[in-house]
């Protein structure tokens, strides 16, 4: 694959390209972060999912097409050339999907895999407390024991998608006896489970991003049943099931190399048509730009060649959250810089708009999916050997 | 590119590894340095019974004929090591430029000698390349101007700032090829000595982060060992990032110039940006993590950093790759 970034056309991407090209919505796009938006973007998925693209690397069973890793990134690449619509199902179809893949149990995957494909239910996240950020072992939301299931008490902040999301999933304290001794003990004793925004208990408070939607929220819970049917794993191995999530969402699945070439391209596109001064002193970011969007790219798809013969990723998605993360900035950073008087213009015409957004959406990326100060503490540590 | 094909240029990258690491090349460095060139030759002739000085040429002239990205993996192992002697041209642009030009059989007969390492070759390309480097210790010296190769002779040499390389200023005394032939070959050995800069670039950054994170696990102060400390940590991991996704772009040109492909030009030089902006971070911060001992000439370590220092701008300025990306962006609409 790395002979030849630009595979030809094969089957699957060209029916991916054709189909994107005849159904992603021209015009405006509405925000994910309304209550309409949602829905709009939840229609767009069931869309998707007609068409078996919403989860193409997923088991057939399950509404996906068993693609390889390979074509999972050729979709991506097609997706995103295609301008098509930001995926609300993202929390679920790239993270929890993948958990449970690897973790849940058969009936889970049954049960709950084929309606997130649909986007019938949509899934938010629930790991960050308001004490525990990068440090997520530090969580103290609990899950008690009940008859039956789990019952669970505690705050969750910081959910992605939380305000209009249908279920969220995310870890919990199950074992008070394992955090007596927190220095040695506080990552045993985690419960990785599923509840529903909708359960009795449950309070959300949408929260106003910087941007000023509503992308993310408080999740309160107060005695919230679950049943055990909807844990993950044995309770206590929360955390290495977690992390396996973490690793999705840092490598591959969450930001594949097919977001930040189309960006580039863009990019590209607003430098040719700028013109004057304010061309070419830019011009030096937009090359730099360019090439690590490309080494980007190229990165990801010798990983996936390693990863498809059997190889496994490790520390070593830390290195690309935070290349992505930062290449992600630069990126829509030089595209405002081009735009001059117009870059703060909040919901400029045409293609040209995206970008204002598009930053401050980007600016997120060094804080999510585990801080980038944490991911080059343990690029030093796991990858280089330096002394903890 | 198939696994066993990457497993193969492992395996040979390990080979030559081993031998350089068994060789004591950094003495051989500082004898280059006092113009005592006899260890850094015989090194290079050690080099050549791996197939190294082979690879670019043809099988038909004595070589192995071996893929560019062969030829790149041998160059990042030379910087890797800091190996004396000039890399980019001997393993890259001569055997290039001359298998461009291997119709005429006075360009032809030179190419069995490099395969097999009885000479090390430099070039000269005026006006951007002006300088032959090491052509006082090589064999066979090149001067191309415009439609002309000529055997050269070194005059002037100028000190570079890395000690174990010298600039020659060189006249052209012998004909060796005239036409448009050598306006083809020169503008490909031109790309790959450039690659093969970028790889030697990224060998020489990756020996500076091996060498930082071994003084910053060692040396203690406050009690700790300074590599424990998140200042040191963040920037290696800086390091570790600019390289680990520089290597990909030099493969990716490799692969682009082996095909001739018309994008060949812009990546090059973006592998070349991409390398040098990575050498150039890995010898900054090696130096900060070492401190003072690691700004003087008794360390190992200055080999390093000078050769990065004069390679940076050897085959082309930053912003003159730059600019050629850019130049490839503005003509082509669909660049990715």
């Amino acid at each position: 694959m790395s002979e030849e970034p630009e595979p030809a056309a094969g089957t699957f991407r060209a029916e991916a390209r054709d189909w994107l090209r005849a159904h992603v919505p021209a015009g405006p796009q509405p925000s994910v972060d309304t209550a309409e938006g949602f829905e709009w973007h939840r229609a767009w998925e069931r869309e998707l999912a007609a068409a078996r693209l919403s989860v193409v690397s997923w088991p057939a069973a399950y509404g996906g097409r068993d693609v390889s890793l390979l074509d999972w990134l050729a979709f991506e690449d097609e997706y995103y050339a295609a301008a098509a619509p930001v995926r609300v199902g993202q929390n679920g179809i790239f993270l929890l999907g993948p958990t449970l893949l690897g973790h849940g149990s058969s009936e889970q995957q049954a049960r709950l895999l084929p309606p997130m494909a649909r986007a019938d239910e949509i899934w938010a996240q629930a790991w960050s407390e308001p004490d525990a950020g990068s440090d997520l072992a530090a969580i103290r939301a609990r899950a008690e024991r009940a008859d039956g299931g789990w019952l669970l008490s505690g705050t969750k902040t910081w959910s992605s998608r939380a305000a209009f999301a249908d279920k969220a999933f995310g870890l919990f304290r199950c074992d008070p006896a394992a955090d007596v001794d927190p220095a040695t003990a506080r990552h045993r004793g985690l419960i990785y489970l599923m509840f529903s925004l909708r359960a009795d208990g449950v309070t959300v408070r949408p929260i106003r991003q910087l941007g000023g939607g509503t992308g993310f929220a408080e999740i309160f819970l107060d005695e919230v049943f679950v049943p055990d049917a909807d844990v993950i794993g044995e309770p206590g191995d929360g955390w290495r099931i977690a992390m396996s999530t973490a690793g999705h969402e840092r490598g591959l699945s969450l930001r594949s190399p097919g977001r930040f070439t189309a960006a580039a391209e863009r990019l590209t596109g607003l430098w040719r048509q700028a013109s004057g001064p304010a061309g070419t002193a830019a011009a030096d970011r937009v090359a730099d730009a360019w090439i690590a969007a490309r080494a980007y790219r190229l990165h990801t798809y010798a990983t996936a060649a390693r990863l498809a013969a059997g190889g496994t990723l490790g520390a070593e998605a830390s290195l690309g959250k935070v290349f992505w993360s930062e290449l992600d900035v630069a990126l829509h950073e030089t595209a405002l810089d081009l735009l001059g008087p117009q870059a703060e213009i909040a919901g400029l015409d045409g293609p040209d708009g995206r970008w204002l957004g598009g930053y401050l959406f980007a600016l997120a990326g060094p804080i999510y999916a585990g801080t980038n100060e944490i991911q080059r503490t343990v690029i030093a540590e796991r990858l280089l050997g330096l002394p903890r | 590119m198939s696994l066993s094909r990457q497993a193969e240029q492992e395996a040979f990258a390990g080979s030559l590894h081993s031998l350089m690491s068994a060789a004591d090349v950094t003495a051989a460095a500082r004898r280059w340095a006092d113009q005592d060139h006899s260890a850094g030759l015989a090194l290079w002739l050690r080099l050549a019974g791996t197939g190294a000085t082979a690879l670019a040429v043809p099988e038909k002239h004595g070589g192995l004929g071996a893929s560019l990205a062969d030829v790149m993996i041998a160059c990042e192992e030379a910087g890797h090591h800091s190996l004396p002697g000039p890399v980019a041209e001997s393993l890259a642009a001569v055997p290039v430029l001359l298998s461009g030009l291997a119709a005429e059989p006075s360009a032809a007969a030179w190419l069995p000698l490099l395969a097999a390492g009885d000479l090390i070759a430099t070039l000269a390309l005026p006006p951007q390349r002006p300088y032959a480097a090491d052509a006082g210790p090589a064999g066979l010296t090149l001067l191309v101007q415009d439609d002309t190769v000529w055997l050269a002779a070194p005059g002037i040499s100028h000190r570079s700032v890395d000690p174990a390389r010298r600039l020659w200023e060189v006249d052209g005394r012998e004909l060796l090829a005239h036409g448009p032939a050598v306006t083809a070959a020169a503008g490909r050995a031109a790309e790959a000595g450039t690659l093969a800069c970028a790889a030697q670039l990224l060998g020489a950054g990756r020996a500076l982060l091996e060498l930082s994170v071994q003084h910053a696990r060692q040396r203690a102060q406050f009690g700790r060992p300074i590599g424990s400390f998140q200042a040191v940590k963040h920037r290696l991991a800086d390091v570790a990032l600019a390289l680990e996704f520089a290597r990909p772009l030099v493969a990716e040109a490799a692969a682009a110039l082996n095909g001739n492909r018309a994008t060949a030009a812009r990546d090059t030089s973006a592998a070349k940006v991409a390398a040098t902006d990575a050498a150039h971070l890995a010898a900054r911060a090696a130096l900060q993590v070492h401190g003072a001992i690691g700004y003087t000439q008794e360390l190992d370590l200055h080999l390093w950093l000078t050769k990065v220092q004069a390679l940076a701008n050897a085959w082309g300025s930053q912003a003159g790759h730059r600019a050629r990306v850019l130049a490839a962006l503005a003509a082509d609409e669909a660049s990715a």
